[in-house]
């Protein structure tokens, strides 16, 4: 790989499970741009069963657009000096092949289990299930499920270190039984990492180096109070690399064309939103629903934690998020009466063709209404993992006693969270920003004051990658192309009666009220910033108790400022068909979200 | 243009299947490379590791994990029978002694001395795969199974339930849009495949149910009825292990569809051979689409029929696969360049579309799918 001074010409993939993006970097005017964007259908799929015929049609669509050769047959050009044909590097993100899918093991389901899945899950990968020695189930079932569920790698972890063994050797002898085989190809081990009680490593080896690849690790959980996420994490990478990934379709090839190892995606927009997080000491929520599942990151009280749904989305997923979450949720969002039979047919539709697009209005409301639900969920799913570590000691005041957060309680506060960031097909690449911004509103229900933005065309991962290996280009593209700022969104926590004063924002000479049970839009232009006063009813909470003023930063937008005053804790719509879509049509004129028919 | 790939079924006459039957663990080959053979005969056998029963040993005889080992009767490896005692305790002066008898009939795999567990296990199932169609082994996987190649009409559905079945095809609908009715399925069609037109509902595969049917070819189904029929929702894309007493494979999409005429026109002529299909349907990576395959002797010599790979063009023969006009089958016009609004106002590629009357209309290029001529 080229010296990264010399570093002026950047190609970037991301093969998801529906379509794969690439994207050009340049170099122009002393900063780094992005330049175009192509995409084609991805081809893990049978006819094709070669992930690099859709790496290449991006490419050539990428070639087209920016009239650079980039392509020589089936070849990427490496330039040798800084100009003509080519690129300088070729870095590839990846979730198609469903991803990293890994089975987790500790002693204790809400510890080393839990810290375990975190460790997976912030790897990139898919948690298909977690065995734990309290998990209520007979070993017999637990050898089933493990032989059934054929994972990429299973991950065992337990104890701390120097403390009891028999636990942990237990689980080592549960797998052992199970003689797990691998998701892809017969002829090799399925790689176990261990990383658990240090103590226990030989007997563990004894156990499991004969049937599976097994790699020793440091412990996660090396003492209750402390987890050391990082060389699991590491190690999963790897494995990833040269197990998975080289046995997925056309794979082996995809490898030899890139400059640095392919990264699972939901890792690579990880590095992302924690690396935002850090610099700017906010608490971010990042949002990414893919085609297969939805990915949740969060950097609250400096911790990053990532989760990924993995059955919910918008394409192969989205029947799952029907059955998840119910038609009557799904419903709930869409501002039309609709015959049940139909809206089934219609998903199923979806997720038998997943490539296809939605060309009508009401096909529009529909997919956004879905979208809504399966944040919804996984917003759920991530509050119950991103949790502070159990089995703390801690010491209680009194002052604590009449607190109710207890040890392992949710790190994700609606209320402290500064930005959200939105991220895959659905948010991206809605026909108005307004969308993004109202379908992250209702689903993630953000409190007091919230800055709201999405990634403009679908590009954190192949920058998360980049920011491995080139920090300058990723940061600069990241701010100035990828980055789209909808505005702020603010709003009071509580519930008064419909149509009274909920709330007053004061700024530059203006006053803004808005009625309880409304939503407002306030245009306010990109890259501007207010102090604002925000006002509350008395009943209603902007987050230092009921009735009191705050003043805020407020951020403008390509959307501007939202005053939503329809509710928290809970937010609520009306039960019955007629007034819930005159609701939901009320609330859609007043940001006008949709182009009237 | 950047070639569109757009992924489209395989509806042919004349195509070489290739079939890959392999045992979920090594085992034995039964057959050679070069025998021709039948879908029934079985090609490889293997047997499953039988289940494992895990016995708190040294907690059931009250000593420490290190020393219950000693008590055993029985050593690693050897077979044993349900009851038979497994370990006794030496009791006090040779009184009040406990044994522990075997819970299960199988074979004593290993004991921990760290945790006091043993480890049983039942014996081992047997397990037989067919060839699922007739043709030729053209390769031996050592120790796990074959592939066999055959020439074959080959339809591919977008949508299915239920496994491997065999059995004659039985033309039930004149007409692809025709809807079967209970009294279409009567007691003769026990065994049989039947080929449905545009939709298949809950009280069909019911009556094919109780007439002992074993498949059904339609063009659509709807998911509420699906829903019924199979007692629970279906979540994720992946079906094939449903045991419902029928394999259902759909070729169009959810909702009354009309079966297209090709599709229709192929099962029509099989009408009374015996076909061998699958409705198993994985929509993630690695997908399987279900599948209807009817074989020719395997010396028929015959050109393929030509898949489309290499996408669109102007004049392809394209289907629309999403509302509005769901199914329309016509021709690509134009492939304009240039990204186009549309009514949702997002800007995408697009593909001028003539019906079959004349009629053009813009739709997103990713809303068709390529019909072969």
């Amino acid at each position: 790989m080229k010296e990264k001074n010399l570093i002026t010409r950047i190609l970037a993939t991301d093969c998801g499970s529906t379509t794969t993006k690439a994207i050009l970097i340049e170099k122009r005017d002393n900063e780094y741009r992005l330049i175009v964007r192509g995409e084609a259908p991805t081809t893990v799929e049978a006819p094709y069963e070669d992930v690099t015929k859709g790496v290449l049609n991006a490419i050539k669509e990428v070639e087209e657009l920016a009239e650079i050769k980039i392509l020589d047959g089936e070849n990427i050009i490496k330039r040798e000096k800084n100009e003509g044909e080519g690129v300088d590097i070729y870095i590839s993100t990846s979730s198609a092949g469903g991803g990293l899918q890994m089975m987790v093991a500790g002693v204790v389901d809400k510890m080393s289990a839990e810290s375990a899945a975190r460790a997976a899950l912030g790897a990139g990968s898919i948690v298909m299930d977690v065995v734990a020695t309290n998990d209520k189930r007979l070993d017999h079932e637990r050898i089933k499920r493990i032989r059934t569920l054929r994972p990429d790698m299973i991950l065992l972890s337990g104890g701390t270190d120097g403390g009891t063994i028999t636990h942990v050797v237990q689980l080592a002898e549960i797998i052992e039984a199970a003689d797990p085989k691998p998701r892809f190809g017969a002829g090799y081990k399925l790689p176990v990492i261990y990383a658990g009680n240090k103590n226990a490593s030989e007997e563990v080896g004894k156990r499991l180096e004969k049937n599976t690849a097994l790699y020793i690790v440091d412990n996660l959980r090396p003492t209750l109070e402390r987890e050391n996420l990082q060389p699991a994490r590491d190690k999963i990478h790897d494995l990833f690399m040269e197990h998975v990934m080289a046995q997925a379709p056309g794979y082996k090839k995809l490898m030899d064309m890139t400059d640095v190892p392919i990264m699972p995606t939901p890792g690579a927009v990880g590095l992302l939103i924690e690396a935002i997080g850090n610099r700017d000491k906010i608490e971010v929520l990042g949002v990414d629903i893919g085609g297969a599942t939805t990915d949740v990151f969060s950097f609250f009280k400096k911790t990053f934690n990532r989760t990924v749904s993995a059955n919910l989305g918008m394409s192969y997923s989205i029947s799952n998020v029907v059955k998840e979450a119910g038609l009557k949720n799904i419903m709930r969002w869409v501002p039309f009466e609709m015959d049940e039979k139909d809206l089934r047919n219609r998903i199923r539709n979806k997720m038998i063709r997943p490539t296809t697009v939605p060309s009508t209005l009401d096909e529009l409301q529909i997919e956004q209404a879905i979208s809504r639900e399966a944040l919804r969920l996984a917003l759920e799913q991530h509050k119950a993992m991103a949790v502070e570590l159990k089995g703390v000691q801690k010491e209680r005041t009194i002052s604590d006693a009449f607190d109710q957060s207890a040890s392992g309680s949710t790190l994700v506060n609606m209320l402290t969270l500064n930005l959200v960031v939105g991220s895959g097909g659905v948010l991206s690449h809605a026909p108005r920003r307004v969308q993004s911004a109202l379908m992250m509103i209702d689903a993630c229900l953000p409190e007091g004051v919230t800055r709201l933005t999405v990634d403009s065309i679908f590009m954190m991962p192949q920058l998360g990658v980049l920011s491995t290996v080139h920090d300058q280009a990723a940061t600069e593209v990241f701010e100035k192309d990828c980055l789209i700022r909808l505005g702020s969104c603010i709003a009071p926590i509580g519930n008064i009666k419909e149509g009274q004063e909920a709330v007053t924002v004061r700024f530059e000479g203006e006053e803004h009220k808005v009625n309880f049970g409304d939503i407002k839009l306030i245009p306010m232009e990109l890259g501007k910033r207010v102090k604002a006063m925000i006002i509350p009813a008395k009943s209603l909470d902007m987050g230092i108790g009921k009735g009191k003023e705050i003043e805020a930063d407020i951020e403008g937008g390509v959307v501007g400022v939202i005053i939503d005053a329809r509710g928290r804790r809970p937010f609520t719509l009306p039960d019955d068909e007629k007034s819930r879509v005159e609701k939901l049509t009320k609330w859609m004129k007043a940001l006008n979200v949709y182009p009237e028919k | 243009m950047a070639h569109s790939y757009t992924p489209g079924l395989k509806v042919t006459e004349k195509a070489i299947v290739k079939k890959e039957r392999r045992l979920p663990l090594k085992g034995t080959v039964l057959v050679k490379k070069g025998d021709i053979i039948k879908a029934d005969d079985i090609v490889a056998t293997t047997s499953l590791p039988g289940d494992v029963e895990r016995l708190n040993l040294a907690g059931k005889l009250g000593v420490p994990a290190k020393e219950a080992l000693s008590f055993m009767k029985v050593k690693e490896g050897t077979e044993i029978k349900k009851d038979e005692v497994i370990a006794e305790s030496k009791g006090f002066f040779g009184l009040f002694k406990s044994t522990i008898p075997s819970p299960i009939d199988g074979t004593v795999e290993s004991y921990s001395e760290i945790t006091g567990m043993l480890t049983l296990r039942k014996p081992p199932k047997k397990v037989e795969i067919d060839a699922y169609v007739n043709g030729k082994v053209t390769e031996v996987i050592e120790n796990e199974g074959i592939v066999l190649e055959t020439p074959a009409t080959f339809i591919q559905g977008i949508f299915g339930i239920g496994g491997e079945v065999k059995g004659i095809l039985k033309l039930l609908a004149p007409s692809p849009d025709y809807v079967l009715k209970p009294q279409d399925i009567t007691d003769e069609m026990k065994g049989m495949i039947l080929i449905g037109g545009s939709l298949v509902t809950n009280e069909i595969l019911r009556a094919c149910v109780s007439k002992g049917v074993i498949g059904i070819v339609a063009g659509g189904i709807n998911d509420k009825e699906l829903k019924e029929f199979l007692g629970e929702e279906i979540g994720v894309a992946i079906t094939g292990q449903e045991e419902k007493g029928i394999t259902v494979v759909v070729t169009e999409g959810f909702g009354q569809m009309t079966m297209a005429k090709k599709t229709y026109d192929i099962l029509k002529k099989n009408d009374g051979k015996r076909a061998s299909i699958n409705g198993a349907t994985q929509i993630r990576a690695g997908v399987l689409r279900p599948e209807v395959i009817v074989t020719y002797d395997v010396n028929t010599a015959f050109s393929e029929s030509k898949h489309t790979e290499l996408g669109m063009d102007i004049g392809s023969v394209v289907r629309i696969i999403r509302q509005p006009f769901f199914g329309a089958i016509g021709k690509v016009v134009g492939l304009p360049h240039q990204l186009q609004k549309i009514e949702t106002e997002a800007h995408v590629r697009v593909l001028e579309f003539e019906f079959e009357d004349g009629k053009r209309i813009v739709i997103p290029r990713t809303n068709v799918e390529l019909i072969e001529e």
